[in-house]
């Protein structure tokens, strides 16, 4: 007896689809990225090197890192009150917190940066109130913090709410009939089984906070030297025709962004 | 006298879950709260346990009010439905935490606290499993740690919200007579939950029944099989053939039925209602009888049959299928009762609820 290979339907058309799906994500993703490096180390690593060292562009990177370790302690901590809030208890004011939640998902960063501005701003509401208590916000750190937390306050919240709320509070009461007090019931059963999706939270986060360039653009002023973080430092020595700058900061940015995206998958495997 | 309940009521917005409880517990009890979901016992286990607070009433162990005090301070062990074990942690682990988040000055030391947690696993019989995280473990064994993690703190009052609800029929049996063994040697009182009537019966040294919030009936199982007290605690311990009779001087009368072997009761003359089991009642062929089979069917050991008579009375009985083999389908019968329980009054529709709740409860059984 001979085997006989059953017929299959022609399969043209999945071909092409997946010859499309290819090229699109050649053109549209890899490609892009890949020329970065490419520009980026066009002229030699000597170069590349002397234009990361550049003292604008090394502050840019600096007053990024430092947006970036503020805003994530702020952001796990918002983040697992909120959800532990949401999951846990039911409240009047429950739904509306939800929504507040995720209200920096739909709106544009720049629509938060402006309206940083006109509350914050010399013309702004609060403006002549900050201004007699001598207290920078706009064109400062604060500011570019603050809207940094705007933009990357879901990400926590998002990650870790329906986790808890999956998981239930069994285990929690569970703990406090054994005894537990409220820290001991945070830190030895709640954390631990929120921790990858809190490290996940965390990554998409900060990631975004390095990467903000819309709303900060606002509020930063683009000072030189003061307020210029990565991505505005990018589009500065860009504008300034320095072209191989330009592409050696992206390409700092774009590798953090690549060790960012191996952590992501890491850390989604291990919280499935 | 160890843990007292008095007039107890708790509400959920608009529902009234409880409504008035009064129960007292003995040390070294075992004690089921049996009624159908809804029935309030839940509630009543976690109020208990400090995870709940009611709206109204006293709860007291030994004297001291325990509505003051928080669920840790009650030392309670509470082991839930579907265990809520620490998915993080080994077995050990799980059964050593109420050890270890004791204060420093109270907590045992290392050694110790590993020398409980043996003697448990021991006790318990899940010696082996002591490394394993609880998803490799079976339903009957995450129980098994669950007991022995509540178990490990010493608890005053044991309480199990349905123990063996999450577990298939087989293990649900092993469990409890290991459940019963366990408890008969460590003596701690315990509670437990449950809507399924075998288990209370088998497992308890006292049922309390409950339904809508109050306690229909408390007593020792055989009490209130033989005697329940209320129509619903009738009903739902399988009194499901409900007849309108007549007292007349203490006995209960109705065309076609043989009530002779049913005892004197001192009721008032007038309607009444007369509860029976199926198995209760034998359908005898008899030509000048008012009843007539209209449905007989098989499950294999028994025939279940089914009698109308002239007024649309429908009366269920069963009996084994080898005393049946002359029953035929519209032949006419009598029916002899063996025994029932007789409750004053005519079939009362404002109890036409709880009917429903035997039905329901088979169907929810695994």
């Amino acid at each position: 007896m001979s085997a006989v290979l059953a017929p299959r339907p022609d399969q043209g058309g999945a071909r092409l689809l997946i010859g499309l799906a290819v090229a699109l994500t050649l053109f549209i993703v890899v490609v892009p990225l890949a020329y970065i490096f490419w520009r980026a180390f066009s002229g030699g690593f000597a170069v590349f090197a002397q234009n990361i060292l550049a003292p604008d562009t090394l502050h840019a990177i600096w007053l990024t890192s430092v947006v970036a370790a503020i805003t994530l302690p702020i952001n796990l901590a918002i983040g697992i009150a909120s959800a532990w809030l949401i999951a846990r208890f039911t409240f009047p004011g429950r739904k509306a917190l939800l929504t507040i939640i995720e209200l920096p998902f739909s709106i544009s960063p720049i629509i938060a940066g402006v309206c940083y501005l006109l509350l914050y701003g010399r013309q702004g509401l609060l403006g002549p109130l900050l201004a007699a208590g001598e207290v920078k916000i706009l064109f400062a750190l604060p500011g570019i913090v603050m809207v940094t937390l705007f933009v990357t306050g879901p990400f926590v919240a998002r990650e870790v709410l329906p986790l808890m709320q999956a998981q239930g509070s069994e285990q929690e009461q569970a703990a406090l009939t054994l005894g537990a007090s409220g820290w001991q019931i945070f830190r030895r059963v709640t954390l631990p089984n929120i921790r990858w999706a809190l490290l996940y939270g965390a990554v998409l986060a900060t990631a975004r906070a390095v990467g903000e360039f819309g709303a900060v653009s606002v509020v930063s002023g683009a000072i030189r030297g003061q307020t210029m973080t990565l991505p505005l430092q990018i589009e500065l020595l860009f504008n300034d025709l320095n072209i191989v700058g330009a592409f050696a900061a992206a390409s700092t940015l774009t590798l953090i962004a690549l060790v960012v995206l191996v952590l992501k998958t890491v850390l989604e495997g291990r919280t499935r | 006298m160890s843990l007292a309940i008095s007039h107890l009521a708790r509400r959920f917005d608009t529902t009234q879950v409880l409504r008035g409880i009064d129960l007292t517990v003995g040390k070294g009890e075992l004690i089921a709260l049996l009624g159908p979901s809804g029935s309030g016992k839940t509630t009543l286990l976690r109020i208990i346990a400090g995870l709940d607070w009611p709206d109204a009433g006293a709860l007291s162990f030994n004297g001291t009010d325990w509505l003051v005090k928080s669920a840790a301070e009650r030392r309670i062990g509470f082991v839930f439905q579907h265990y809520a074990l620490f998915p993080h942690m080994t077995v050990r682990d799980n059964i050593a935490f109420g050890l270890t988040v004791l204060p420093r000055a109270d907590r045992p030391g290392k050694a110790q606290i590993a020398a409980t947690v043996d003697r448990l696993l021991a006790f318990l019989q899940i010696d082996g499993l002591a490394d394993r995280y609880p998803a490799e473990l079976s339903g009957g064994q995450r129980q098994r740690v669950a007991l022995g993690r509540a178990m490990a703190i010493e608890p005053r009052v044991l309480l199990l919200d349905e123990p063996f609800g999450a577990l298939d029929a087989q293990v649900r049996r092993d469990l409890r007579r290991w459940l019963r063994g366990v408890h008969d040697s460590a003596g701690t009182t315990t509670i437990f939950v449950t809507h399924d009537q075998e288990e209370a019966f088998e497992l308890a040294d006292r049922v309390v029944v409950m339904n809508g919030g109050v306690i229909e009936q408390t007593g020792h199982p055989d009490e209130i099989y033989d005697h329940p007290a209320t129509p619903f605690v009738a009903r739902f311990l399988g009194l499901t053939v409900e007849v309108p009779v007549t007292i007349r001087s203490g006995r209960a009368q109705a065309a076609g039925l043989d009530l002779t072997a049913l005892p004197r009761r001192a009721l008032p003359d007038g309607p009444a209602t007369l509860f029976l089991r199926p198995a209760d009642i034998q359908p005898v062929p008899d030509p000048a009888a008012p009843f007539r089979v209209t449905e007989i069917a098989s499950t294999g050991a028994l025939l279940r049959i089914v009698a109308e008579n002239a007024a649309a009375c429908r009366i269920e009985a069963e009996m084994p299928r080898r005393q049946g083999r002359d029953l035929r389908k519209d032949q006419p019968v009598a029916l002899r009762v063996i025994a029932g329980q007789i409750f004053p009054g005519g079939a009362a529709p404002a109890d036409a609820a709880p009917v429903e709740a035997p039905k329901a409860l088979k169907e929810s059984r695994p």
